[in-house]
């Protein structure tokens, strides 16, 4: 059970602070300074190499922060460690096709983490694993190949390995790139719907707006060089009340 | 024919190296092919012949002199890996003609013991002592043990390395334990099959897995399960008939590969 104080209510979940980043000597990202505040939709925009990426490795802590500072829920991201707060779902062609693992296999191992070291596969994990797949409706699915898989199947099957922890914060790199349009549109449908109704932070690297710009808007809330960061903000609550309340339900 | 081989010590003894051998290689076997790193198998044989040599040179247990540097080469590989990560087969590379070069440079300088060190260039496993089962057993133990401590953070790092660096978990340290217990195998194996077809015991039989296994696990088993056939047939069929070891099996794993293949009617899809 996770419980929120009421000043927490629009606590910042990531604080980018002053941060540049250079790749041999070209300066890729600099002095961004940006905020995701809780329930937030976010969506960094860029075209190829302009940083955006390298934005989000960093969010992540698969890339080092060389001058600024990153703070993940209100830690130094040097020092932090409840990953299993954070959920990512990957770039569609970041795994090999032929990998021998079924579809969970993968939700499941969402839930290895550093804190699931020297532990074994529980009967809950289980469990958890079985709802995973069944609110992203594959559990039809769930001992193929992840490989045999079509694109859309595949990207729902990562993003419930990324919700079986029920994260607090959703990072998705690039999630629909090699899907058909058709396939696009209903995951940026499912993913918005969950935004709407469900206690969590999105963070989504994107090149391009066409398929979210109905849902944030056309105008950016904030330009860097060539990123563009849009915000969506939670949506019909009023208050800290009003949230803390939703909060304990949703998690009750 | 001559059975009674067999029953020999000798040959009892190839036998439990080589079924130790035939657990150890596949298991670390998968984790290397699925990550793409085949041929690091082949890269520290070469390197640990060099140990052997020079273990015979200045007659250190050459097997153990061999471990030494295998561990050795597997770090300096690893380091290379990093330097040049576009190009991460260079490392390979470069650390394979350096293992080779040593070698045949301790061949020169200690002309006499050229046919021993032959031995480990093939295989020799009719040579076993009990000292070497002893590695062999020790080396199975720890692969076994690690292996199944960290089964689950192994199947996320060969997954998708990204996803486990995002779950904390210490990338760093796991890509270390497969690169150390690489070398463990990769130095005992040798013993068995020979530098020169190590590879072969790490990745056919994993490659036969991939054309039947649909999950991890299964990979994982049908890989043992495959490498163990080879081994124990091939070792009665080499034994009976007078023929090398270390290619018998190899062959065998080759001929289990090919039949798979036209079974399953082509590649995988």
């Amino acid at each position: 059970m996770k419980s929120l104080t009421a000043q927490d209510c629009h606590q910042n979940i990531i604080e980018i602070d002053n941060v540049s980043f250079s790749y041999r000597n070209q300066k890729v990202l600099s002095d961004v300074n940006f905020a995701v505040k809780e329930r937030d939709f976010v969506g960094i925009i860029g075209s190829n190499g302009a940083g955006k990426s390298t934005l989000m490795k960093m969010i992540v802590g698969l890339l080092p922060t060389e001058k600024g500072n990153i703070n993940l829920f209100g830690q130094p991201i040097g020092k932090f460690k409840d990953w299993e707060r954070i959920g990512y779902v990957p770039q569609k062609n970041n795994f090999n096709p032929l990998f021998p693992a079924t579809v969970r296999e993968v939700v499941l191992s969402g839930m290895y983490n550093n804190k699931s070291l020297f532990r074994r596969v529980s009967r809950a994990m289980q469990q958890q694993c079985d709802d995973a797949l069944e609110v992203m409706r594959i559990q039809d699915i769930a001992n193929k190949r992840i490989g045999e898989l079509s694109g859309g199947q595949q990207q729902r099957a990562f993003l419930a390995r990324a919700l079986i922890n029920h994260p607090d914060l959703l990072v998705l790199d690039e999630p629909t790139v090699g899907i058909d349009a058709q396939t696009q549109a209903s995951f940026f449908e499912l993913i918005t719907h969950m935004h709407a109704h469900h206690h969590m932070t999105f963070l989504m690297v994107s090149h391009d707006l066409d398929m979210i710009e109905g849902y944030l808007g056309t105008t950016p809330k904030q330009k860097n060089g060539n990123i563009q960061f849009f915000v969506r903000h939670s949506h019909d609550l009023q208050n800290c009340d009003e949230r803390n309340l939703e909060h304990s339900l949703s998690y009750s | 024919m001559p059975l009674e081989i067999l029953f020999s010590d000798f040959f009892q003894r190839a036998l439990v190296g080589g079924i130790l051998i035939g657990l150890t290689a596949p298991l670390i076997g998968i984790f290397l092919v699925l990550r793409r790193l085949s041929m690091i198998g082949d890269t520290i044989a070469h390197v640990t012949i060099a140990g052997v040599a020079l273990g015979f040179l200045i007659e250190v247990y050459p097997l153990g002199a061999g471990l030494v540097f295998a561990v050795l080469a597997s770090f300096a590989i690893e380091k290379l890996r990093k330097a040049y990560k576009s190009y991460a087969e260079l490392s390979i590379a470069i650390i394979m003609s350096g293992g080779v070069a040593l070698a045949s440079l301790f061949f020169t300088l200690g002309m006499g013991y050229n046919t021993d060190v032959m031995s480990y260039l093939f295989g020799s496993i009719y040579t076993l002592d009990t000292t070497d089962l002893y590695v062999v057993g020790g080396v199975t133990v720890i692969v076994v043990l690690v292996i199944s401590l960290f089964f689950k953070e192994f199947f996320v790092l060969s997954f998708e390395e990204d996803a486990a660096s995002v779950s904390g978990l210490p990338v760093k340290l796991l890509n270390m334990l497969i690169t150390i217990l690489t070398a463990l195998v990769v130095s005992t194996a040798i013993k068995i099959v020979g530098a020169l077809l190590v590879s072969a015991l790490l990745t056919i039989p994993v490659a036969i897995s991939l054309l039947i296994a649909r999950s991890f696990k299964t990979s994982v088993i049908l890989s043992v399960v495959f490498a163990e056939t080879a081994v124990v047939i091939g070792l009665m069929v080499a034994g009976i008939w007078n023929l090398a070891p270390g290619a018998t099996i190899v062959l065998l794993l080759i001929a289990m590969l090919v039949i798979t293949m036209i079974g399953k009617k082509g590649l995988p899809n």
